[in-house]
């Protein structure tokens, strides 16, 4: 579906991760960040830019690999993003949420 | 002579070496199976063994049973794989040479992964079913206990039976109804994931039946740690769960030869072909069941369809034919919901479970995604088929290695 966020139009899932990276930019990852609640700071954006890379070099994402990284502990990776850091981040991200497989 | 070593003689090593006694030419080829038990367990009756379904006779049988004449089994534990050099090390330091490895090393729990789990309240309020010690010692605790708050948790993804703890859950309310104490038990269903499963259509109908059976959720959770002496699990974001008793699956992972070998990634799980089984490293070794990292579910009946197409595979590379990229990451699993009936729930890498019928389209006489006594009787014959069918590499009738898409509901 469609959404208008930042002055531009995005297409998101029914979860509303975006569907296509081309349409981010760091406007739609601080819009999509006051919807979730978070003002971002330096520190969120080298996670986030983090997460970006690695999506990327298709590494699967998760929480585990996240706190080995040596960017940020898990601790700290909650702070940033409260609750559930690693489904808020990437759609903060603009790119998929984790698939954690079955 | 050339030699193909099979690493690990459960599941997924045992139908191997069936299916490959079968269709080798045992004067050209040796084949030997490595490992260090003597016994075979049926693990699936691990969830059974806690409340009296199943006793332990029922779930152990020797290893050697199973192999087949022409194939030589040794009982040793392996220290390591120098793939380089095509050697398996054994732990004695005694070196093997082999010309195709095929890894079927499995996976295990690893509690001191969290902070405190294998602490001092381990075995005596804090429990496991995924091995057997911890399984029979659960079933004494739950033979005498008085009620309380029973925590069902999932530590991280991926686990083995990813729907075991689910049936554990679904199991206890049933026994404890039986036991006329159900009103003394409170039964809390904790998970690192957002719902009760992975999939939608599969999470909504579980959710609706935990409901149901008064079991509560709670979602989001990542665990940091078991606070042995106040009895809580907390999270990385400070939320505590206080438990009089805590059944956990820890964090699962391959053995440890895969880090001692080079060969596996952080939780020991050997990178492999999604599509054909090699490992992504060697082309001479190959990897099924729940030691590899494909994005299947960890599950008997995943090493079975594997076990089909693996078999072909390396028939294929014997004969320097490409390989088939035929492995759908097809899983059939049934979910036990207690009170005599289960689900039935079947679909790959790219379907998620959905209603229908099974295996015949239109006809069942087993429905996917829907409680029935049938499907539980189904639950039950699969032992009997794990022992008779299933190791001995002997196809199921009509059910494909690949998922049917017909016979099922998709939007
Ligand atoms: C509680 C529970 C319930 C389950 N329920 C179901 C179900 O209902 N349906 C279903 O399909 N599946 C179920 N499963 C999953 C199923 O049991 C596994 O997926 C299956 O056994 C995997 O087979 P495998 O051969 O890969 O591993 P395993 O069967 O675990 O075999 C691995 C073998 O390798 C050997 N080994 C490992 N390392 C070494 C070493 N260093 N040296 C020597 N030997 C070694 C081990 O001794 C072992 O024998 C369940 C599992 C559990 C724990």
């Amino acid at each position: 579906m469609e959404k208008m966020i930042a002055g531009k139009t995005i297409t998101v899932n029914e979860e509303g991760y975006l569907t296509n990276f081309a349409q981010w930019d760091k406007e739609v990852g601080e819009a999509l960040a006051t919807e979730a609640n978070i003002a971002l700071s330096p520190r969120h954006w080298e996670v986030i830019t983090y997460l970006q890379n690695e999506h990327k070099n298709d590494v699967a994402l998760s929480i585990r690999r996240i706190g080995k990284s040596g960017l940020v502990d898990i601790k700290e990776f909650y702070v940033l993003f409260p609750n559930a850091p690693l489904k808020t981040a990437t759609k903060i991200a603009g790119i998929p949420k984790p698939a954690s497989c079955i | 002579m050339k030699r193909l070593i099979i690493l690990g003689a459960g599941t997924a090593g045992t139908m191997m070496a069936n299916h490959l006694q079968h269709e080798l030419d045992l004067n050209e080829w040796e084949i030997q199976i490595i490992d260090e038990r003597v016994e075979h367990h049926y693990q699936p009756g691990y969830l059974f063994l806690p409340f009296d379904i199943y006793q332990p006779e029922d779930i152990i049988k020797s290893i050697a049973e199973f192999i087949p004449k022409g194939v030589s089994l040794l009982i040793a534990k392996i220290n390591k794989i120098d793939a380089p050099n095509n050697q398996v090390v054994l732990e004695n330091g005694e070196q093997l040479h082999y010309d195709l490895l095929i890894i079927a090393t499995g996976a295990k729990i690893a509690p001191e992964e969290v902070e405190g789990m294998k602490g001092s309240e381990w075995h005596k309020s804090v429990f496991d079913f995924y091995t057997f010690e911890g399984s029979l010692a659960l079933r004494n605790k739950l033979r005498e206990w008085q009620g309380g708050k029973l925590l069902v948790h999932i530590t991280e993804m991926p686990i083995k039976c990813p729907v075991a703890p689910l049936e554990f859950s679904f199991l206890a309310d049933s026994y404890f109804k039986h036991k006329k104490m159900r009103d003394k038990v409170e039964i809390t269903y904790v998970t690192p994931l957002s719902g009760a499963f992975t999939k939608p259509k599969a999470t909504e109908a579980l959710e609706h039946l935990l409901h149901e059976k008064d079991i509560h959720i709670e979602s989001d959770f990542a665990i940091a740690e078991v606070d042995n002496e106040n009895k809580k699990i907390i999270d990385y974001g400070g939320r505590a769960i206080s438990f009089d008793l805590l059944v956990t699956i820890p964090t699962n992972k391959g053995d440890e030869l895969m880090a001692r070998s080079g060969l596996g990634d952080d939780l020991n799980y050997v990178p492999t072909n999604k599509a054909t089984l090699q490992s992504q490293q060697y082309p001479n070794i190959f990897v099924l069941g729940d030691a590899s990292n494909i994005p299947a579910s960890k599950a008997g009946s995943v090493a079975h369809f594997e076990a089909e197409i693996l078999t072909e595979n390396i028939l294929r590379f014997m004969n320097g034919e490409p390989l088939k990229e035929e492995f759908d990451g097809h899983a059939n699993c049934f979910i036990e919901t207690g009170n005599g009936k289960a689900l039935l729930i079947d679909f790959n890498y790219t379907h998620e479970p959905v209603e229908g019928a099974f295996p015949f389209p239109g006809i069942g006489p087993l429905r996917l995604l829907k409680e029935s006594r049938i499907n539980h009787m189904g639950k039950l014959a699969f032992r009997w088929i794990y022992w008779n069918m299933l190791l001995k590499g002997t196809h199921i009738p009509f059910v494909s290695a690949t998922m049917q898409e017909s016979g099922k509901k998709f939007d």
